[in-house]
């Protein structure tokens, strides 16, 4: 389990323009610098925010990412609970949907 | 001259990022009072105004995560978030480092902070000061307590805090100001985004104004967890704002709106 380092990657994203770009420009080179495993590897690659979701990336973390994927936010509410529907209930941190899988709480 | 302004109010970033979801007869009276805090901060005439906000990861992790953190910079830089999304412009804002290292002198002497020589405004400290110092004009002290990464700081932690930033702030010339953001209850950042517990908000905010420090620091983390989600943890800057001001509180503005995400609420405090 790497989610410390998965959060730390995101973390420097969300607050370092250089860090930003990077990603774009080199991605793979970014990846390879952390202890990650394959599947959070895959995750970052493809954006799949319900899958970073669910493996425990803590909310305030990932919706900057979110964001910076271009994902509006009633896409990102919707991909956290496709995450959960596909992959299972969140595997670790405070951020566990306790909604239905349904449930719009604020309309989106 | 010692502290001359206390007071809370949310700080989720909906409340600018979604303004324009949010139906108008309930976010116009939110921002009006807003404006009217805004308007009494202006009157207390501060040299500085304190903002004690539960950081996100915007400046700090789990590599050394600070239980309380004050920033001690001649100025600051903020909103972290992508300008667009939060729909607030990215600026330099003004600090004071001199102000700020005499008054963390003092809260060293009762309370082990983290010092910081920069930091990155999030919107726990963006979105209280687009309303409340909109022309940026006044010296901001941003403070932290963790609320994110457990093991989180205790509640009672949070309220020694509260009086250290009073016992500090009394000993300095200047005039300070001081504002808590967060909470109350909400579960931000998830699918369950916009659920509110209304019920636990108006008993925690009556709590708060009756400046009941046993009601306050009664909660377990886990009854917190249960009954206002993960941003529940951020009562911990109501709590320290109540000991530093010591008298009763009025809450201006109360009202859950879902698409804020928050139960958004607008308070003052007596300073006795």
């Amino acid at each position: 389990m790497s989610l410390y380092y998965l959060q730390k990657l995101l973390y420097v994203l969300n607050r370092e323009p250089k860090a930003q770009a990077r990603f774009k420009d080199e991605c793979e080179a970014v990846l390879a610098e952390y202890d990650l495993t394959d599947e959070e590897r895959e995750a970052l690659r493809s954006h799949d925010v319900g899958k970073l979701y669910v493996l425990g990336v803590n909310g305030q973390i990932l919706m900057h990412f979110a964001a910076f994927c271009g994902i509006a936010w009633a896409d990102y509410l919707q991909k956290m609970r496709d995450g959960t529907k596909d992959h299972g209930p969140v595997r670790a941190g405070v951020y566990t949907m306790t909604t239905g899988l349904d449930e719009k709480v604020a309309g989106l | 001259m010692s502290l001359v302004f206390a007071g809370v109010c949310s700080h989720a970033p909906g409340i600018t990022a979604r303004a324009d979801l949010a139906d108008p007869a309930l976010r116009d009276p939110f921002y009006r009072h807003l404006d009217v805090m805004r308007q009494q901060i202006e009157a207390a005439r501060p040299d500085a105004l304190m903002v004690v906000a539960a950081e996100h990861f915007g400046n700090f992790f789990m590599n050394n995560m600070p239980a309380f953190a004050v920033g001690m910079a001649d100025y600051y830089e903020g909103p972290i978030e992508d300008e667009a999304w939060l729909k607030i412009e990215r600026r330099r804002i003004p600090g004071n480092a001199d102000l700020s290292r005499r008054l963390i002198t003092g809260l060293l002497d009762e309370v082990d902070v983290a010092y910081s020589e920069e930091w990155k405004f999030d919107h726990g400290i963006s979105v209280p000061l687009h309303f409340l110092t909109p022309h940026y004009d006044i010296p901001i002290i941003p403070a932290n307590i963790n609320c994110q990464g457990p093991p989180l700081t205790p509640l009672h932690r949070a309220w020694a805090f509260g009086e250290a930033i009073r016992h500090a702030a009394d000993a300095l010339p200047e005039r300070i100001a001081l504002i808590g953001t967060g909470g109350i209850s909400h579960w931000p950042a998830t699918p369950d985004s916009g659920k509110i517990n209304e019920a636990w908000d108006r008993d925690f905010l009556d709590r708060w104004s009756r400046n009941d420090r046993a009601a306050m620091t009664s909660y377990t983390n886990e009854e917190t967890y249960r009954d206002a989600g993960q941003g529940g943890f951020e009562i911990r800057t109501f709590l320290s704002v109540a000991a530093a001001a010591g008298g009763k509180g009025e809450v201006q503005f109360y009202a859950p709106i879902p698409i804020f995400a928050v139960g958004c609420t607008v308070g003052i405090m007596s300073i006795v």
